[in-house]
């Protein structure tokens, strides 16, 4: 059975092109267009398969001169698991000094992917 | 202002109000310009402003060719700031500041009086709140506005509730159903008074799409709920008179109503310094220079004009920080100036005016809609002269637009230049 076109948006830069992604009798994308960019067909083809996001969040600092440092997945990570990497994130602790790319939790998940720090924090 | 103990004045080349992006960059701009002798003033415990908070990604692609959170934007510019030596005062409030360039701030060490060659005004900007949008009902704890959420949950780490509605669909108040959202807060739905959301389409994707928030066009809290604290919100479905419709109410249940009802430029300290206003915009009148109507005080950044993105506030900032040196330097830029003005639904543009003999190679245009327009022009005129016109598939007040005049094309204007909408 034909698939229809999926219309997406794409997010990996703010000009927000609209694509359209086509697909062949066999489910496979025949064709994608409205992409100004060509990140915009890496993305469309992750999109439409297994969408993956980058996560963002914070996390516990002890002894800092601030009480939290900001976070992120070092890549995007797929989209259902965003949620249980927030709880996983909630358990963890980090010791000032802490620098932006500092791992603060290795391999998220499972994923393969690292959580890494974006701000630098200092001793209390 | 009273004072009896004798004004001891710090004399400097350059006074930066405002540690942000805007001030870091233009900070950086004037010291490899030339100008050493400088001070940014930061009322924060911090430098970077308000991407300190935004731990989103999704800036530098432009500056940096890469997909950076806030706080690293912030890190990279405070490091340049570092190994550019210049002195970053933090805690430091600027509580005045005069026409002829006297700045007054309350530091850790003090009053301190600064006297300034040039001044460069980099304050960002605040939010509007609940008073500036007149919501009715009474005034329970519970309802705060999308930037102080964020800061409560990013640099505090306080989660303030644990069923969110949000009232207006600007970047932040999407940003933050999104947060609230991976933080266990049940967010119900965002409601936006206008026909379309003022945020950026990847934000609705990715902030409310993901997560299956609603999102209501046309709709209103018309009231609040609770005595001490929040107990909900009444919503409304509105006209096109933006009126709410008999009949169309909801009760919604809640114990934190977030407000992204927008920002408008913190302009109090400019006002003291004599510095003319738009009246659209509330942000500062500047010339292609960056320079204000008050000689030696120039503005960057959310002061002038609300940006979305803060790689144009870097730009704009960097030139702001070349021209401020140029001033100390060699004085203020003279010569023919061309009056830029707005026209057939173009809200604001910046600058207001340019110089005919602008040293640049090129002026870019920085302008808003003030409503939705698809398959339409933007089109640039010297009286009924056409000089540009450029396609545009929408144009949304949510998003900045920006026209480049090569120098060649300013010299050539004879009258004022127009900047409009067309069919
Ligand atoms: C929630 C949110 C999300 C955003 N998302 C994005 C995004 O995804 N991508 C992107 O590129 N951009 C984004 N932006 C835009 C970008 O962050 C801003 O445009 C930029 O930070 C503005 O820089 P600024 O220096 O003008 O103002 P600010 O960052 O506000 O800095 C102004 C500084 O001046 C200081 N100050 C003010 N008054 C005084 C005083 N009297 N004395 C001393 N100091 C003073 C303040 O404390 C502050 O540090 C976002 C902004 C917000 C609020
Ligand atoms: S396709 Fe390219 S230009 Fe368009 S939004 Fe995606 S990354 Fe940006």
């Amino acid at each position: 059975m034909k698939i229809d076109d999926k219309t997406i948006t794409c997010i990996a830069c703010p000009n927000g092109c609209e694509i359209t992604v086509s697909f062949d009798e066999n489910g496979n994308i025949s064709n994608i267009s409205g992409n100004k960019c060509k990140n915009g067909i890496a993305y469309a083809q992750s999109e439409v398969t297994a969408p993956t996001r980058i996560l963002t969040s914070s996390v516990l600092v002890e002894n800092g001169d601030f009480p939290l440092v900001s976070v992120k997945t070092a890549s995007p990570i797929p989209k259902e698991l965003m949620r249980e990497a927030v709880k996983q994130l909630a358990k963890c602790v980090v010791k000032a000094p802490v620098h932006v790319g500092d791992v603060v939790c290795g391999n998220i998940l499972n994923t393969g992917v690292d959580v890494v720090s974006t701000a630098n924090v200092g001793t209390k | 202002m009273e004072n009896t103990i004798t004004q001891q004045y710090i004399d400097k080349d350059l006074v930066i109000i405002g540690g942000g992006p805007a001030g870091l960059a233009a900070a950086a701009a004037a010291k490899e310009n030339g100008i050493d002798d400088i001070v940014i003033l930061e009322r924060d415990k911090y430098a970077g402003g308000v991407l300190r908070q935004c731990i989103h990604d999704g800036f530098g692609l432009k500056i940096f060719g890469e997909r950076l959170t806030g706080p690293e934007y912030a890190a990279r510019y405070e490091e340049k700031i570092r190994e550019l030596n210049i002195e970053l005062k933090l805690n430091s409030f600027v509580l005045n500041v005069t026409p002829d360039k006297i700045v007054q701030a309350l530091s850790p060490e003090g009053m301190l009086f600064y006297r300034a060659k040039a001044v460069i005004l980099a304050m960002g900007c605040r939010e509007r709140t609940r008073a500036s949008i007149m919501l009715p009902g009474t005034r329970p704890a519970g309802v705060y506005t999308a930037g102080l959420v964020q800061r409560l949950i990013n640099i505090d780490g306080y989660v303030p509730g644990k069923e969110a509605v949000i009232l207006g669909s600007g970047d932040i108040g999407l940003i933050m159903a999104r947060r609230l959202t991976l933080e266990g807060v049940n967010v119900k739905a965002v409601y936006e008074l206008m026909s379309y959301s003022s945020g950026l389409k990847r934000n609705i994707v990715q902030c409310l799409d993901d997560y299956n928030i609603p999102l209501y066009l046309n709709h209103t809290v018309i009231e609040i709920h609770g005595r001490n604290r929040i107990e909900g919100v009444t919503v409304a479905k509105v006209d096109e008179k933006k009126q709410p419709i008999p009949g169309t109410e909801e009760f919604v249940k809640c114990d934190l109503l977030v407000l992204s009802v927008g920002l408008i430029p913190e302009n109090e300290l400019s006002k003291s310094a004599g510095a003319a206003l738009n009246k659209v915009t509330g942000g500062l009148f500047v010339d292609d220079n960056m320079s204000t109507n008050k000689e030696g005080i120039f503005a960057c950044g959310n002061v002038v004009h609300v940006h979305d993105l803060v790689d144009y506030v870097t730009l704009e900032s960097v030139n702001a920080g070349k021209c401020a040196a140029e001033y100390i330097k060699n004085g203020s830029a003279n010569g023919d100036i061309i009056n830029v003005v707005p026209e057939n639904g173009v809200r604001y543009v910046v600058p207001n005016t340019v110089h005919r003999d602008s040293q640049k190679d090129s002026v870019n245009f920085m302008f808003r809609t003030g409503n939705v327009y698809r398959d339409a022009k933007i089109a640039v005129y010297d009286g009924d002269r056409l000089i540009k016109s450029i396609k545009k598939k929408i144009l949304t007040p949510g998003e900045m637009e920006t026209v480049k005049l090569t120098a060649d094309e300013i010299k050539s204007v004879k009258g004022e230049i127009h900047i409009g909408v067309e069919a």
